[in-house]
């Protein structure tokens, strides 16, 4: 029993870890901003919730379990409005989104894809 | 396995910071800012459980919190270019 624990835990924090890599390499290589919310959105419920999950069943049932869950509701709660606060800020101030069409920003063609 | 968590995390961040370095325009620094702010807080429990002291849980909450506050006043500073006072005081003026 508490080897399985330990072994959920381990599987848990490595898919958290590899999915908050994968997101923090969507920021940095997605074209505009509006699909690099994707990629923030990725690191924020699949990697923060996996790594919480198993710092959760590491840490048993106890107080400790109740701060994080209160951090990881925070988290779903506040990461969604922040994102939809920043793409209506976004599009209010003339950012458009890149279409298919559109040729590629400056930075991109400079930068090794 | 919490060390590989942590060394995961702290390359998560450095991708961010990059983007918040590179960002064309000034929502892509917010939202690279946003996740770097996300990512500290689960580096502060991770931390926690690595050194046996989660009371550091509590750091994280008030990271969290803190992290929220601080993008949407930012991003109400992009959108109309101050904090809100003039409004205020048009208000109190009326």
């Amino acid at each position: 029993m508490h080897a399985a624990l330990e072994i959920l835990t381990a599987v848990c924090l490595l898919a958290g870890s590899v999915f908050a890599i994968i997101g923090g390499i969507g920021i940095l290589r997605l074209p505009d901003v509006f699909t690099r919310m994707h990629g923030a959105g990725i690191t924020d419920t699949l990697g923060a919730g996996l790594i919480l999950l198993g710092l959760m069943i590491l840490g048993g049932i106890s107080l400790v379990t109740v701060k994080l869950i209160m951090i990881l509701v925070f988290l779903w709660i506040s990461s969604p409005t922040s994102t939809h606060a920043l793409a209506r800020s976004a599009l209010a101030n003339g950012v458009r989104p890149q279409l298919a069409g559109d040729p590629a920003p400056e930075e991109d063609s400079s930068s090794p894809s | 396995m919490l060390p590989a968590t942590m060394a995961a995390i702290i390359v998560t961040m450095a991708l961010a910071l990059t983007r918040a370095a590179l960002g064309p325009t000034v929502f892509d620094r917010i939202l690279a800012l946003n996740m770097f702010g996300t990512k500290t807080v689960l580096l502060i429990a991770v931390i926690g459980f690595l050194t046996g002291r989660p009371d550091f849980l509590d750091l994280a909450l008030v990271y969290a919190l803190m992290n929220f506050i601080g993008v949407i006043a930012v991003l109400r500073f992009a959108k109309y270019g101050h904090f809100g006072e003039l409004e205020d005081e048009a208000e109190e003026d009326a």
